[in-house]
């Protein structure tokens, strides 16, 4: 079982968002690039069906510029055996797709995990979008994964809007993306970060998968929110205050 | 121009996002066609549909289609769709699951969970938050059909009620690859937090899980959703699907009560939108309080339980 774990490059969770002069994207100068946390699951989830399977490789892949490497370093120093690094600057994420379907094809994967969205875009396409291009089944927001012990089927228990959750089968080749809670990644070890360092990362170029960037979105006018104001802070004794509240929340808010 | 929204339903009655959509494009004096995707009694989906605004509804009927399913869904709506000379193609928060497939099998590109859309000489431009919502940008779409996802509870739900007439037509949802092979519910039924109206959150000074029932009480007197800050997620008072913030959930109630939350950066991302916004916090300095409407300097523990009595007092 060729284990492919989508992975992305992005800005920390604590990084102060800024704007460029002609809004066309934000400044990533100074920038903090970490592995955005959803796919740090997939990952960690990868290398526990490694495990569980007794076979198999756990290939990291990332679609982007060439500081991404770094992310894929994380990966092999958690534990990842190869990795590929499709170099390419692009912000269209259905030529990421792309991108990735065409590695698992040349690289015979045999499953794709992510996690469920990269924490800069939100937006869920890239794996949804490979599954339909490699017409695989895909099932996302996923809190648990269990193989059958021949990797052939998988059972995952996905969280529904509202409380449900619901347990899924389906046969590889498939995609799975996962959410938080599935696991606790691991820490890379040194003697993990030792390792990667000669591990392979291979390199392919676009036009090496037969792709050439053609947009299908354009972004635009960036911006950042209107600041909320301070409202006002409540005094008096704390009873006093709560009923002040709920008054306020009632005929001057009108929200309750 | 050609529009159509696949809408969302469950449990026989239509989701109040997919009422958005229809009457938000209503506003703009764009008529619509809804898809209602099922089999079985579907009418009081259509009529809210027709309530929304929907001039025609579809429904594509099969057995398969009986539950929602990722495959199911994309399969069936591009079947039909494929013939109809769609311009664009929109639907609410569930779309986020399945849109991307359609969109693929259509070779185009697809916004999730815009804010807002408008339509200006016969092109789709929409508003989407990124990084949780620490910026947003326009997106505009460069193929047909333009497809994109809204928010839930970004716009109202109150359209003009049109013709709604239905048309049902045999749909074709082809192999449906994954199998639900059990529903695990849990105990309560809890109100989905992106889509509440008043949603209580608890960060770390909840101390415990079970602290959290104090939040749930006052939360079900006015039937808000409970949600959580990562703090109290990481420390296990929580679980995750009730997080709040850049890798949890991310909300726009009418009102929002934050108790013991500070107001990390990544957690302000993931409410900042919500029209009223009350801190409770033991600490007079949390951040919180620079982004709240309302705020009291007090104790939680003191604070929740009086807030649950005076709202009883208030629904009687």
């Amino acid at each position: 079982m060729n284990i492919f774990v989508c992975i992305k490059q992005v800005p920390d969770t604590e990084t102060k968002i800024r704007i460029k002069g002609d809004k066309s994207g934000i400044e990533t100068n100074d920038v903090k690039w970490i592995v955005s946390p959803y796919d740090e699951f997939a990952i960690e989830e990868a290398l526990r069906a490694k495990a569980f399977l007794k076979t198999g490789t756990v290939t990291v892949v990332t679609v982007g510029p060439d500081r991404a490497v770094e992310a894929l370093r994380t990966g092999l120093a958690m534990g990842a055996d190869t990795a590929v690094h499709v170099r390419w600057e692009t912000s269209c994420n259905v030529s990421i797709a792309k991108a990735v379907a065409e590695v698992v094809k040349k690289e015979n994967g045999s499953v794709i995990f992510s996690g469920k969205q990269a924490i800069d875009d939100d937006q869920g396409v890239v794996f949804a979008y490979t599954a339909e291009l490699l017409n695989w089944p895909s099932t996302s927001t996923v809190s648990k994964v269990e193989f059958g012990t021949d990797g052939k089927s998988v059972t995952v228990e996905k969280e529904v809007d509202g409380s449900a959750r619901h347990k899924i089968a389906m046969n590889t080749p498939c995609v799975i993306a996962m959410t938080k809670g599935i696991n606790a990644p691991r820490y890379a070890s040194l003697p993990g970060i030792m390792a990667a360092k000669k591990k392979t990362v291979k390199v392919y170029s676009p036009s090496d998968l037969g792709l050439s960037d053609s947009p299908l979105l354009k972004d635009f006018d960036y911006e950042l929110p209107p600041e909320r104001k301070a409202g006002i802070k409540l005094s008096g004794e704390i009873p006093a205050q709560v009923a002040e509240l709920v008054k306020r929340l009632r005929e001057e808010a009108k929200v309750i | 121009m050609k529009v159509f929204v696949v809408a969302e339903h469950k449990d026989g009655k239509l989701k109040r996002v997919s009422a958005e959509v229809v009457a938000e494009f209503g506003r703009q004096g764009q008529e619509v066609t809804a898809l209602v995707l099922g089999s079985g009694d579907l009418n009081a989906i259509t009529g809210d549909l027709a309530k929304a605004g929907a001039s025609k509804i579809i429904v594509l009927e099969h057995a398969d289609l009986k539950d929602y399913s990722t495959e199911g869904y994309a399969n069936a709506a591009h079947a039909y769709l494929s013939s109809q000379g769609a311009e664009v193609i929109a639907s609410g928060g569930q779309g986020k699951d399945f849109m991307p497939r359609l969109a693929a099998k259509f070779g185009v590109g697809v916004a999730n969970d815009c804010t807002s859309f408008g339509l200006a000489s016969g092109k789709l431009t929409v508003r989407r938050p990124v990084f949780a919502g620490k910026c947003s940008k326009s997106v505009e779409f460069l193929k047909s059909p333009a497809m994109f996802t809204l928010r839930p509870n970004v716009v109202s739900s109150e359209g003009k009620t049109a013709a709604g007439t239905v048309e049902r037509v045999a749909a074709t949802p082809g192999a449906i690859r994954t199998k639900v092979a059990e529903v695990i519910a849990s105990a309560a039924k809890k109100v989905e937090l992106t889509e509440a109206d008043i949603i209580i959150s608890g960060g770390r000074s909840l101390k415990s899980a079970d602290n959290f029932k104090i939040l749930h009480e006052c939360a079900a007197v006015v039937g808000a959703a409970v949600g959580a800050s990562r703090a109290a997620v990481d420390a296990g008072y929580a679980p995750h699907a009730m997080q709040v913030g850049q890798t949890g959930k991310t909300v726009s109630p009418k009102l929002y009560i934050a108790c013991g939350i500070s107001g990390a950066i990544q957690h302000l991302a993931g409410m900042r939108t919500s029209k009223v916004i009350v801190a409770i916090n033991k600490d007079a300095e949390a951040p919180i309080f620079q982004k709240a409407d309302y705020g009291i300097v007090g104790d939680l523990f003191e604070v929740v339980p009086l807030l649950t009595a005076e709202l009883k007092k208030l629904k009687g």
